[in-house]
């Protein structure tokens, strides 16, 4: 093997993204320690930042690739080096600067949110096509606007998450609409992929479009898309109050203005998802929610919480292809299904994907099934 | 006002600190024309004995009376300035320092308007010390009592010092016994003396020395007064027993039917309701602890009274408050361990057979809950342990800063292992330090006994899901030396806690005035050249309190502390520096809000004149109170309104020549 000499050039690109806590990184390995890749693979998370610290990092390797952003590493790093965004600058490098070339998988699903707004390739004029026969009114100014996401939007194992969602908010006399057409992808997973124009453009877009339609709050069905409208728009000039929908909820239960009338007779466990839990601290609202259903017995599963075990889904990933025997997702289920639960409960759409697939991997279909937090709230309703 | 001002004026070139930002030439030149200067002089080290002679021999041959200094700033070297203006025979309050460097050359980059900027900090300075009067110092006589705060190895050290030179010193300790976290260690580090067996000799002769007043069960309420004449009132908690009496015959606790967690087994082992918390506790007398006493809760029992021969038992013992005086105060009150039950990724709590560093010191003492035993919880021998370096440290998530002794303590634990099972160990590290004498062969030595190093930090600790493995626990980590995973089987885990400041911290340092640091423990006055005394005059630290540290640091700054009290002690009286602010109280309206302002707590409220009163001793001239004061009624020794207000003129009234 080669000596290696550090290249500056490289390590000034990743520094301007990662910031200076690059430098400050000690080399402990707590990052691969607590990274959910090595529980089915070796990921080694440390090797990377300290190539990325001498600017000697492999930007062919398909190891860039495996980042799932689900905050883990961040969450106990000693040193607070802010590892996914490092992870985001060497993306960056390849699909920008072009010094390699992405995975071919990512390829088409970003080709398709540049083209048509929308990862599946679908006609932006479909994008409400979910709500053609539950009368959800166009919004108008007033109330929330409520973005289902592209996934719920589109994907037909997935429809039915705002199908039930606008089902309860219309329950609840909710005063929402949803924008349609004028609405295209958060560029959530864009950016954690690299491609920070074509994200810049998503939002600069979203947010004249949002702001025109006369938006203050917004009401997410995914806690990617919450966590953008949240926290990254804002740095784009974006000023809106953004709510999750389990956040809505919980406190329409909290003030007493729910009243269930039906019982869900099943034994859930509620799976964390990283960007309502690590990433934005939401833990006990959807927990809340379960409990105040009738019938419900809340189970948690091992990892939970701040420790909970990434379905998979972020960074991108859920774009790419991961092989059968390294998906997360199908060590989650079998920790559902170890704590005794006939549901489990998601609150996000690519963890409602992947388990949705680990299910059927797993074969178990008929034992568990997996559910979004609002199917439930609608079930009861 | 002095009749006729000759002022001599000075400026630095520190090297190239001034000069190479500062046209130090433009700045004499043009101070040469101000009214009242004398001479002017520029020159490379105005500190150095050369420059310092360039003032003394103007002062002689040219009549110079008021001296302005323009240099590095006055933290550094104003006593030096203000030395040479004594030793010529003129006072040396005469003398004002303008700062070109902090203030001036090294906050910008060089360009004509730092010129500009020096030129006005001269001006300023000439200005105002033209209204500079002679001051003189004043002296106060001090009490040769010294109080020291906490009975552990930093505080014993202090308190047999203080009593060789003869005096009388107080040693206040909250615990039933002094001897504090060392004497829960087994073996020390790096020599493996025993612990106790080294410590219990020093603690006999502090219960015996003449000189030294040792107050147990005891803690510091209230702290009033000064450097030199502190009046400390203490509370004696009520030990039930009586101290006189008690013979140390160990009856009552022997026949006490309740026990309770001992905390000094650090939760591991039981103590009974009566109880002494070690076997050679000093003094050797119990207490009770009316949470746990069938008596005091119930009513019932009394059966320590029944078999106490002496009859030492006194249930209706109160707590006694005392009033001391002493001169100065050594504070050594040690530190606590991190809980690691936050972390619930080390299982600590919730899985059997992880142990902080503390209960692992507690499993291999002779005196512990298992005799010197190591056993898990189900009371098998362990054959292999991993102990995990760094928790709670080096982690900006709870301490950012390293705790100094637990990669010592780590080998020591490695050795002890292997001496008393054979079995395996694993050292879970990032860095080894062992950085003291004879530490880094204690490492080899280590090493040589057959001990395992894996560099990593560990991420998790869970129970193996394998039938192989038994009841063993998983310990995970990266192997960073390897870049591989490490999934590591081992009977029992033992977390490297960090070293915290004590829980009531704040509380001790507001009775003393005492700052913290960033990372909680008490403050000292300089980190490098002054890391004993603190910002109160006349209190001063040693031990842990001050920061992490292992025995041999914390025996030497406890001397360090006792040499400085001692000092005081022998010079008989202290000095109370010249600026300080006193209350006119003619004017003084006697609104209070100087009181609560003044950050050393010199300020207190006479409530039969209705005046705020200002303690010239514990007063350090900040001068908050006389700039707040909404009569005017405060002055402060060289900061009067003429003085300031001549320095702006000087600074504002600047004239481009």
């Amino acid at each position: 093997m080669q000596p290696i000499v550090p290249y500056k050039e490289t390590i000034d690109i990743i520094r301007s993204a990662g910031g200076e806590q690059l430098y400050q990184c000690y080399q402990c390995g707590l990052c691969t320690g607590t990274c959910p890749w090595n529980l089915v693979r070796s990921f080694p998370v440390r090797k990377i930042i300290h190539q990325a610290q001498l600017g000697v990092v492999d930007f062919e390797s398909e190891e860039i690739w495996l980042c799932t952003t689900c905050r883990s590493c961040v969450q106990r790093c000693p040193r607070g080096v802010a590892i996914i965004d490092i992870a985001r600058a060497i993306r960056n490098v390849v699909a920008e600067v072009g010094v390699a070339k992405i995975p071919d998988s990512l390829r088409l699903s970003i080709k398709n949110i540049a083209g048509v707004g929308n990862p599946l390739g679908l006609a932006p004029e479909d994008r409400t096509e979910w709500a053609a026969d539950l009368k959800v009114k166009p919004f108008k100014g007033s109330g929330y606007l409520y973005v289902s996401c592209c996934i719920p939007a589109y994907d037909p194992g997935v429809k039915r998450v705002a199908r039930a969602t606008a089902a309860v908010l219309k329950k609840l006399k909710v005063d929402f609409g949803i924008l349609g057409t004028k609405e295209s992808c958060c560029g959530e997973s864009v950016r954690k992929a690299g491609n920070e124009n074509l994200f810049q453009d998503l939002a600069a877009r979203n947010i004249g479009n949002f702001n025109q339609a006369g938006a203050g709050k917004i009401l997410a069905s995914s806690p990617h898309c919450y966590h953008t409208f949240k926290n990254e728009y804002k740095d784009l000039g974006a000023d809106f109050e953004v709510f999750h929908t389990v956040q809505l909820v919980s406190e329409l239960i909290r003030g007493g203005n729910v009243k269930f009338t039906k019982k869900v007779n099943k034994k859930v466990a509620y799976h964390d998802s990283c960007y309502l839990g690590r990433h934005n601290g939401i833990y006990d609202e959807p927990r809340e929610i379960l409990s105040a259903i009738p019938g419900v017995e809340l189970v948690e599963m091992a990892d939970n919480r701040e420790n909970a075990l990434c379905c998979g889904g972020g960074g991108g990933r859920i774009w790419m292809e991961t092989k059968k025997e390294e998906r997360f997702s199908d060590i989650r289920l079998q920790q559902a299904l170890d704590a005794g639960a006939d549901v489990l409960a998601v609150s996000c759409p690519y963890c409602m994907l992947n388990f949705e697939d680990s299910l059927l991997t797993l074969g178990k279909e008929g034992v568990i099934e997996v559910k979004d937090v609002l199917e439930l709230v609608s079930e009861a309703l | 006002m002095v009749s006729e001002n000759k002022i001599g004026v000075y400026i630095c070139h520190c090297g190239h600190n001034i000069a190479g930002v500062v046209d130090v030439e433009e700045v004499a030149d043009y101070a040469k024309k101000l009214g009242n200067v004398a001479v002017t002089r520029d020159y490379m080290y105005m500190c150095s004995e050369q420059g310092r002679n360039l003032i003394k021999q103007d002062i002689r041959q040219l009549g110079i009376n008021k001296v302005v200094v323009a240099a590095c700033s006055p933290r550094l070297h104003e006593q030096t300035f203000q030395g040479v203006l004594k030793e010529s025979g003129l006072n040396p309050y005469l003398l004002q320092i303008a700062n070109l460097r902090e203030q001036c050359s090294w906050m910008h980059e060089p360009g004509p308007l730092v010129t500009e900027k020096a030129k006005r900090l001269v001006s300023g300075a000439i200005k105002r010390v033209s209204n500079h009067v002679p001051t003189v110092p004043q002296e106060m006589p001090v009490f040769p009592a010294t109080l020291v705060i906490g009975g552990g190895i930093a505080g014993i050290q202090a308190a047999l010092e203080i009593a060789s030179s003869r005096h009388i010193v107080y040693l206040v300790e909250r615990e039933p016994s002094i001897g504090g976290h060392m004497a829960q260690f087994d073996k020390t580090f790096p020599t493996l003396d025993c612990s106790a067996c080294i410590l219990t000799p020093k603690a006999s002769e502090v219960a015996n020395n003449p000189y030294i007043r040792m107050l147990t069960y005891s803690e510091v309420v209230d702290v009033s007064g000064f450097a030199g004449n502190f009046t400390v009132k203490i509370k004696r908690k009520a030990r039930y027993v009586s101290e006189g009496k008690c013979i140390g015959c160990g009856i009552c606790q022997e026949k006490c039917p309740w026990t309770t967690s001992s905390e000094f087994d650090a939760g591991l082992g039981l103590r009974k309701a009566i109880y002494t918390p070690f076997p050679q506790a000093i003094p050797n007398v119990p207490v009770i602890s009316p949470e746990h006493c069938a008596y005091f809760l119930k009513g019932k029992c009394r059966a320590c009274e029944k078999f106490c021969e002496p009859k030492a038992i006194d249930f209706e013992q109160q707590d006694l408050y005392i009033d001391l005086q002493v001169g100065f105060i050594i504070v050594a009150t040690g530190f606590d361990v991190l809980d690691p039950s936050a972390m619930t990724q080390y299982g600590y709590g919730r899985l059997p057979n992880v142990f902080t560093s503390m209960e692992f010191e507690r499993l291999c003492s002779p005196s512990g809950p298992t005799g010197g035993t190591i056993k898990l919880a189900d009371g098998r021998q362990p054959q292999s342990m991993a102990i995990i370096h760094c928790v709670g440290s080096r982690d900006k998530n709870y301490n950012a800063y390293c705790s100094r002794v637990c990669c010592m303590h780590a080998l020591k634990y490695s050795h002890l292992f292997k001496e008393k099972t054979k079995g395996d160990v694993y050292q879970i590290y990032i860095d080894m330090r062992c950085f003291g004498k004879a530490y880094e062969e204690f490492y080899e030595r280590v090493q040589g006994e057959g001990v395992t190093f894996i560099r990593g930090k560990a991420a998790k600790v869970n129970k193996s899901d394998s039938a192989d493995d038994g009841e063993k626990l998983i310990v995970s980590c990266e192997d960073t030396l390897l870049g591989s995973m490490v999934n590591l089987p081992v009977d029992m885990v033992v977390l490297c806690v960090a070293l915290e400041p004590r829980k009531d911290t704040d509380q001790l340092a507001k009775l003393l005035h005492l700052g913290r640091s960033r990372d909680g423990f008490f403050l000292e006055r300089h980190p490098k050249l002054d890391p004993v005394s603190t910002m109160s005059e006349g209190i001063f630290l040693a031990g842990c309190c001050q920061g992490p540290k292992d025995i041999p640091d914390s025996v030497t700054q406890a001397s360090a502390a006792a040499a400085r009290a001692l000092a005081m002690i022998a010079k008989g009286k202290i000095d109370v520096g010249a600026v300080t602010a006193s209350v006119n109280e003619n004017i003084c309206s006697g609104c209070k809000v100087c009181n609560a302002l003044c950050p050393y707590g010199a300020i207190f409220f006479d409530e039969s004149s209705k005046v705020s009163r200002i303690n010239q001793v514990l007063c350090k001239g900040c001068n908050v109170c006389g700039s707040t004061c909404p009569s005017g009624a405060i002055t402060t020794q060289n900061f009067s309104v003429s003085q300031i207000m001549a320095e702006i003129e000087g600074v504002l009234q600047y004239e481009r020549i």
